[in-house]
């Protein structure tokens, strides 16, 4: 049994009781990357001498005493949007194939400080803008369960490269929800964090009001023992939040009694598979049985969710890719007459579709004459959404629904149709717009064996109620081997 | 003809906030690094950064609003002003459109005639400042530095209610007056750290609505704004009495040249597609902070001239010059308050200290000498043991290096001899070596006597009083 089949957090044990040494957890998964990795493709990047080098640092400081980390030692990827000092990220693009950051993002910088060994960098969809990690300039990755199936995206690489035991953990992003739905495609555990709880610092923007930092793990302990480590108030990022309660692992508690658990009535209607409703309801009947109150309500607006994301992230994102341009790093055109003719040049090759198509998008939406229409009615959408959410959580813990509306798409499906794809985070932006905390974790697998994903949202600041009733989903899931 | 236009200016001044550090980093604003020495991943628009408020910044902002009587935006926002220029390192500029920090303010200017005027400002938002390219005509390319990207400015938007050059003069002396006494920055046109945009157009006398205006740029002094609105009004002038439409159009003047060129017109004016900057919470400046920034401000330059008069004596023309800088001022206070002769004071600061400034190119905020040692010079001047062209050799050498007058005096030998008998001994051999004065003197030109006192000034060094030397002189010559 290959060690990367253990948890995080059962490795971090077994490397603090020195029964395992940190060499022997990076071996272990470079050599699952070895064989898994030209079927899977979850890596963009991977560093065998740096993870090495780290291991020896770690495990010094692990005899020494001073690392005492439940991570110190745990081989970890990083989705290939988050800055890694002298490691090139490319965020999946043409434009930073050869990027190599100065500095490391603040999320990962708390994570080594913890002894996390970085083993390397996971694919993604370019600048994070798709669902199924196919719209990566260095190739699809491929979903474990099934290999013509999508890992779901934008954080595909590092939900595959936990799936398929190439890594301890993972750190990935989620801006619509890129973190929860591969998660549920790779049946794997992942968590969004309340808006403002991981500094932002160093992680390439796409949606700068919606974007969050969360880790992807095998199970709901691993994530809370992880994002522990990562959250921080940070003086670099403005929107991070100053908290008190991060210790997320107190959470884990296997008692949902009295606990409030509300299903929106609009998440389980048209558009959703059968299996994968089942498979939800059946989850909410175990936390009903297991004592949580249960009911269905309604949430109000649950149709513009979409439209107000796609307007709001659009815009933020044409704005934020506006720095690759070309010329102070990243893809610049070979041959070029002007200045004019150098940005349209190299940002027409050195972007792919899904990103052109998006900051086209969002250009517009801003442009004078439709920003008031578009842009400004999506903002005033989303505080309405927010209002929606009050209401709810007012009455209930956590709300709990589908991660998406099927499983895993086929390689190949989507991009044809981006409008459709669009639709499939309909169960997912919301948490975005509203800064929710959100969790998605497997609840069984369909008739084709893929996984299913269940999604529990809490409110802001909440993430212990997700976490515990989550915890408590997953001990019964073990139980009975859903 | 112009007689019968009416000139309408509103004005666009940019200010470059004096922080130590940048607007969205910690980088040093300071001047003159080696090109890029100043910036970090923040400035240089790197992937992954992000910008984070000096509180300074909005500090400096709120004080100059509030001297300029605006309202204070208790919650403010910064907006992302998007355009492609590679002087701009991310591609846009965070800048304030929806929410500025101050509106609806205004500051009184008082022109040539004595005639007072209020001109509004319309409102003040903070921005970060862009890059610099350079061009590099050997190699052929451009290079960029970003030593000044994210340096921090406030932009003054005025109303258009100036109508002349001259309005427009005392409109930005009286601004920059106001923040230099703030400390708010330096308000240098020449280096750039104040910047106006002159948006300019011409209406026949008595009508309501405004003609169509043009904005200026590249003005980079007071002579060079003056020029430039004169030529503008020409211009627009012209064409209408020409019967064409004047074109609103960005234009920039070339002060070389004395004319100006269009840079764009509305037709291709970019959409700058502002939103709000979700990297920036809004800013919440309390009522309590308002209050501490306006408990620091300073007396302004009005105050302080009336006060001047009143309670130092000095006339008008004093007050007015003594307040050209606080640090003048300041000085001022401290060296009359220390000597009890404010007038005196004022005498070598309007005189020798201001003649030395402009010879040697100098701010008053450079004045390195002590008030202690100017009210020494003054006392020694009272005393009589110094006078004239000596007291001013010393007041060089206080001026140069803070010296000592007392010391200086000492060490060169500079007392006034006012021993009798050797001033009269030294008139008669003047008096014996020009008769031809003294007979002039003699037969009624009493001119003649200010030569001979001259003389013997000249022969004595400087060092005799020239009171007694006139005396001396009177008696001998009257014999």
């Amino acid at each position: 049994m290959s060690l990367m089949s253990l948890t995080a957090t059962e490795l971090g044990r077994k490397i603090q009781a020195k029964e395992v040494s940190v060499k022997e957890a990076v071996e272990a998964a470079l050599s699952a990357i070895a064989a898994k990795e030209e079927t899977i493709g979850s890596f963009v990047t991977i560093d065998e001498k740096y993870a090495k080098k780290r291991a020896g640092e770690v495990q010094k400081q692990i005899r020494d005493g001073t690392l005492k980390s439940p991570i110190a030692g745990v081989p970890v990827a990083i989705k290939d949007n988050l800055c890694t000092k002298g490691i090139r990220t490319t965020c999946s693009s043409r434009m930073l194939e050869h990027f190599i950051p100065s500095y490391t993002a603040e999320a990962v910088v708390n994570l080594e400080r913890a002894g996390a060994v970085l083993i390397g960098k996971t694919n993604m969809d370019e600048f994070a803008m798709g669902s199924t990690t196919e719209t990566s300039y260095f190739g699809v990755t491929r979903n474990p369960w099934n290999t013509d199936y999508a890992p779901g995206g934008s954080s595909g690489g590092s939900c595959a490269a936990v799936a398929a035991e190439e890594c301890s953990y993972a750190l990935g992003t989620d801006t619509g929800g890129s973190i929860r739905q591969p998660s549920a495609f790779c049946g794997v555990t992942g968590i969004k964090p309340t808006y403002g709880t991981v500094s932002r610092y160093g992680l390439i923007a796409y949606g700068s009001s919606l974007d969050q930092i969360g880790p992807i793990a095998k199970d709901v302990s691993d994530c809370a023992a992880v994002l522990e480590v990562i959250s921080s108030w940070d003086r670099k990022d403005a929107t991070s939040i100053k908290r008190q309660d991060l210790n997320f692992t107190a959470a884990l508690l296997d008692d949902v009694r009295g606990m409030r658990i509300g299903m929106p009535k609009d998440y389980f209607g048209e558009g959703l598979d059968d299996e994968v409703k089942k498979a939800v309801l059946a989850a909410a009947k175990i936390l009903e049985e297991k004592g949580a109150v249960v009911e269905e309500f309604d949430l109000g607006l649950v149709e513009y969710a979409v439209p107000a994301y796609y307007v709001i992230a659009c815009a933020e994102a044409s704005s934020n890719l506006a720095r690759f341009d070309g010329i102070k790093y990243g893809y610049r055109t070979k041959e070029f007459d002007g200045l004019h003719q150098m940005y349209q040049k190299s940002r027409s090759e050195g972007f792919g579709q899904e990103v052109k198509r998006r900051i086209l998008l969002g250009s517009f939406v801003l442009s004078s004459g439709y920003y008031d229409a578009y842009y400004l009615k999506a903002l005033s959408v989303k505080s309405l959404i927010k209002r929606e959410f009050d209401k709810a959580f007012a009455k209930y813990d956590v709300i709990l629904g589908p991660a998406a509306p099927s499983a895993a798409p086929k390689i190949g499906s989507s991009l044809s149709n981006p409008i459709r794809m669009y639709l499939g985070d309909v169960y997912t932006v919301a948490a975005n717009l509203a800064g929710l905390p959100g969790i998605a974790l497997p609840c069984g697998k369909n008739s084709r064996n893929l996984p299913i994903g269940l999604q529990m949202t809490g409110d802001c600041f909440q993430e212990k109620n997700i976490i515990r009733a989550a915890y408590a989903y997953e001990q019964a899931r073990k139980e009975r081997r859903i | 003809m112009s007689r019968q236009y009416e000139t309408v200016i509103g004005l666009e001044v940019h200010v470059e906030l004096a922080t130590k550090t940048k607007i969205f980093c910690g980088c040093s604003t300071a001047f003159g690094g080696a090109p890029n020495a100043h910036t970090c991943p923040v400035c240089t628009g790197m992937p992954g950064s992000l910008p984070t408020l000096n509180k300074k910044a909005v500090e400096y902002a709120v004080a100059v609003g509030l001297a300029a009587g605006c309202e204070i935006t208790k919650d403010c926002k910064f907006d992302r002003k998007n355009y492609f220029y590679p002087d701009n390192p991310q591609n846009y500029q965070i800048s304030q459109l929806y929410l500025p920090i101050c509106r609806n303010g205004g500051i009184e200017i008082e022109t040539g005639d004595g005639k007072k005027k209020w001109i509004g400002i319309h409102e003040i938002h903070m921005e970060e400042d862009a890059g610099k390219l350079v061009h590099d005509e050997q190699e052929d390319c451009s290079i960029v530095d970003f030593n000044r990207s994210g340096v921090p400015l406030i932009e003054i938007v005025s109303r258009p209610d100036m109508r002349s050059a001259e309005e427009v003069t005392a409109y930005l002396d009286k601004l920059r007056l106001m923040i230099r006494y703030l400390g708010a920055s330096d308000c240098k046109l020449q280096e750039g750290s104040m910047r106006a945009d002159v948006n300019l157009s011409v209406r026949k006398e008595g009508t309501k609505e405004l003609g169509v205006r043009t904005e200026m740029k590249n003005l980079n002094s007071f002579k060079a704004i003056a020029r430039a609105i004169e030529n503008e009004k020409n211009r627009q002038i012209g064409l209408l009495e020409a019967g064409k439409g004047v074109i609103q159009e960005t234009r920039r003047w070339d002060d070389l040249k004395e004319y100006s060129y269009a840079m764009r017109s509305k037709e291709d004016a970019r959409d700058y597609r502002y939103f709000p900057d979700p990297d920036l919470p809004p800013v919440h400046i309390s009522d309590a902070w308002i209050a501490e920034i306006k408990e620091r401000q300073p007396e302004f330059r009005p105050e302080k001239m009336l006060r001047y008069q009143s309670e130092y004596g000095l006339p008008l023309y004093d007050a007015e010059i003594l307040t050209e800088s606080r640090k003048l001022a300041d000085f001022f206070e401290e060296a009359a308050q220390l000597c009890g002769r404010p007038k005196k004071v004022s005498n070598w600061i309007m005189g020798e200290t201001m003649r030395l400034l402009k010879e040697k190119e100098m701010e008053p905020e450079e004045i390195r000498f002590s008030p202690e040692n100017l009210v020494k010079l003054i006392e020694l001047q009272e005393k009589g043991i110094i006078h004239g062209s000596v007291a001013k050799e010393v007041f060089e050498a206080i001026f140069e290096n803070n010296a000592d007058p007392e010391a200086y005096v000492e060490a060169h030998g500079l007392k006034s001899v006012n021993d009798e008998g050797t001033l009269r001994s030294v008139i008669a051999e003047i008096v014996k070596a020009n008769p031809k004065s003294v007979e002039d003197y003699r037969n009624g030109k009493k001119k003649a006597m200010g030569f001979l006192v001259g003389q013997t000034m000249k022969t004595m060094n400087g060092k005799a009083d020239p009171k007694l030397v006139n005396e001396i002189l009177s008696e001998v010559l009257s014999e």
